[in-house]
């Protein structure tokens, strides 16, 4: 029970020195938008609002004379809204770059508006690969991860471990829809086939009537093409309906850590799924962690924390190149120009259509035995490498990629 | 879809025993609200958020202090009731003699204000709790888990208790009575607004157990109330509001409608429930099991 009250509020000026000139109005303007308070809060939410401010923070904008403001809204998970809140920000509020927008179906009503407006938009937690396919613009860079993604990490692995048979659960709307079309090519490319699919409503609370129809197709894999809370409550009711017992597997194609730490290791364990970061990879993630878990009550980051903040900091970089914020589509082609380097996401780039190139990891939920710390949950079991890890750049139908 | 309708009689039954199971908790909290709404004349839309605290409050006792499952379903009631007893002392009281739209604005508010406060806390992602009963049988159609045959059962025993304790008793008599005609009730010596009071925390009560028979299945979290409340509303207003068998029949009723909307639509299992409310509320505007006023 939402109602359309928007809580946009000024977060954080860093002041710093004279305003520079030739900035648009001096100040760059950070608008990050997410589901702040609905089924997806945890994986970004404020969150990722407060990545987006350590991003600039930890360039240190302020000491290099850049004014940088962050602002965030709650889209609801709701295309209307979200697109009034963007068309506000970019009208009237100033701002130059909209960042995150999970939920597909809110990120391609924002990737018009961006364009329309000739802003900037870093997408983080929304998956649709066809930010960066048929509805690619010059004005957006999709950072994080996508369903074709996901798909080629977890649908092959599955497939080449004797999962042939598929059927799909999946939330009806953009997401779950382009995260079946991309598992199933998946599966199909690699001998499996899809026996079946059910589209449940979005968000949904009880899933055990879908569940019963996939338990009755008898397919070895009951792939998950839905996120956050719905697919929490699908795992859970799976359990109880003696689904996995019964010799079906599971396959959450999309997976956050905040998932597991809701399901608990003992539902959970065994999952495999593809993620583009995990917090406890490496020393530099792990400080990051450690950061953002004092200053979010306890809770770790999600792949798509890190990728607000890397994703931010390349935007800096490339501002700072250009001396300049005001035209979008120029910054994005220096984003594109040049190469991204920082300490979430190590080395990577970002390609005509849009699409930020790094390696993803293909990662199984660990016994609850062998967790040793708090959300310690996931064993790394393969990295896929960046030239691997995401859709080739001529089979994505992006205008801007000339064949 | 073709394919479902030829081979699945099984399947079939197999649905309408989860749409059943679906019902069970649509029951259980429009039976709160009709209860709440037939005696005291508020719309309690904090009621959402009351089933959510059932839930927490059952996971706290459970993780804080160790008390299982089956210690909750006793506790927790009592303890969200109380809570509920605070707010129509402290708040609700006050707002018997305006018009509806006043409670209906107070609880909602006050729904937003706990939920926020249990996101703040907890997050939205929820907390797991085990199932106390786990396992299953398996029927002939499908495989029931021995913790949704139990929820069916301890929802219709609830149900139907409330159902006489209201109808067919003594004390239930009083409570009409005092809602037709309060002065005459005080005039024979029963202290009426304690009896207001009492029956809130009930209504508040039940919305908690609810939380608790729904924490093993669903995840404990801030929204799974206000996920739910919308529906809730569209039973009791079908069913006719203030009408306890009403909200018990449309409840189960309702439940197994949407599940086998599950079955041949699913896409629209989230509509479904409005569409019929439309169609009754044309027809009878009182609602199925209402009279009109």
């Amino acid at each position: 029970m939402r109602f359309k009250h928007l809580f946009v509020t000024t977060a954080a000026v860093l002041a710093a020195g004279a305003a520079n000139a030739q900035m648009s109005d001096g100040v760059i303007k950070i608008g990050v938008m997410n589901d702040q308070s609905g089924l997806y809060a945890d994986v970004s939410g404020p969150g990722g609002t407060w990545a987006a401010k350590k991003a600039v923070e930890d360039y240190g904008a302020a000491a290099k004379g850049m004014k940088v403001e962050v602002v965030f809204a709650d889209h609801q998970n709701k295309p209307d809204i979200g697109s009034n809140v963007v068309r506000q920000w970019l009208d009237v509020d100033k701002v130059d770059v909209v960042v995150d927008v999970p939920t597909s179906s809110v990120a391609l009503a924002v990737n018009q508006i961006v364009k329309e407006k000739n802003k900037v938009f870093l997408v983080s937690g929304a998956a649709t690969a066809d930010l960066t396919g048929p509805a690619c613009t010059p004005n957006t860079v999709h950072w994080t991860y996508d369903t074709w993604a996901l798909a080629n990490g977890t649908g092959k692995a599955i497939v080449q471990t004797g999962g042939k048979s598929w059927f799909f659960l999946t939330a009806d709307y953009a997401f779950g829809h382009a995260l079946e079309r991309d598992t199933k090519a998946v599966v199909e490319a690699n001998g499996g086939k899809v026996v079946g699919a059910v589209r449940h409503p979005f968000p949904g609370t009880d899933f055990s009537s879908f569940l019963l129809q996939a338990q009755g197709s008898k397919a070895q894999i009951i792939a998950l093409a839905n996120a956050g809370g719905d697919t929490i409550n699908s795992i859970k009711q799976a359990a109880e309906f003696g689904i996995v017992e019964g010799g079906q597997k599971l396959a959450g194609m999309l997976m956050f850590d905040t998932d597991i730490h809701a399901l608990g290791l003992k539902t959970a364990q065994g999952l495999n799924f593809t993620t583009a970061w995990y917090w406890d990879a490496n020393d530099n993630n792990r400080a990051f962690a450690k950061d953002f878990s004092a200053a979010n009550g306890g809770k770790y980051p999600t792949m798509v924390h890190a990728g607000i903040y890397s994703s931010v900091i390349h935007y800096l970089k490339a501002v700072e190149a250009l001396k300049s914020d005001a035209d979008g589509a120029k910054v994005v082609a220096k984003m594109k120009e040049m190469p991204s380097e920082d300490k979430l996401f190590g080395k990577g780039s970002v390609r005509v259509d849009g699409r930020h190139i790094h390696d993803m990891y293909l990662v199984e939920v660990k016994k609850p035995g062998d967790s040793k710390k708090p959300w310690d949950y996931m064993t790394v079991k393969k990295t896929i490498p960046a030239a691997e890890a995401f859709r080739p750049l001529a089979e994505g139908k992006c205008p801007l990629v000339k064949s | 879809m073709f394919e479902l309708l030829g081979i699945a009689p099984q399947a079939l039954f197999g649905q309408l025993l989860l749409g059943l199971i679906n019902g069970a908790f649509y029951a259980m909290l429009s039976l709160g609200l009709a209860v709440i709404f037939g005696l005291l004349n508020v719309i309690n839309f904090t009621h959402g958020a009351q089933y959510m605290m059932g839930a927490f409050v059952a996971w706290m006792l459970l993780e804080w202090v160790g008390v299982p499952y089956w210690g909750a379903l006793v506790l927790v009631p009592i303890i969200v009731g109380a809570f509920g007893v605070l707010l129509e002392k402290v708040f609700l009281k006050r707002l018997y003699h305006l018009d509806h739209l006043y409670g209906l604005l107070l609880t909602f508010g006050l729904a937003l204000m706990i939920e926020g406060v249990f996101r703040k806390q907890f997050g939205s992602s929820g907390l797991p709790y085990a199932n106390p009963l786990p396992g299953g049988t398996r029927l002939d159609f499908m495989f029931l888990p021995n913790y949704r045959a139990w929820v069916v059962v301890a929802s219709l025993v609830i149900c139907f208790g409330t159902w006489f304790l209201i109808e067919r008793t003594k004390l239930g008599s009083y409570l009409r009575a005092a809602v037709e005609r309060p002065d005459l009730v005080q005039a024979f010596g029963i202290n009426v607004p304690r009896m207001i009071t009492l029956t809130y925390g009930f209504g508040v009560g039940l919305a908690a157990l609810a939380g608790v028979l729904a924490a093993p299945i669903y995840s404990v979290n801030p929204l799974m109330g206000s996920n739910l409340i919308i529906i809730v509303f569209a039973v009791v207003v079908i069913g006719g509001m203030g009408s306890i068998m009403g909200a018990i029949v449309t409840g189960f009723g309702l439940g197994v409608i949407e599940g086998l909307t599950k079955v041949f639509y699913p896409e629209a299992s989230n509509t479904v429930i409005f569409i019929i409310m439309a169609i009754v509320l044309m027809l009878k505007p009182a609602g199925l099991f209402g009279t009109p006023k």
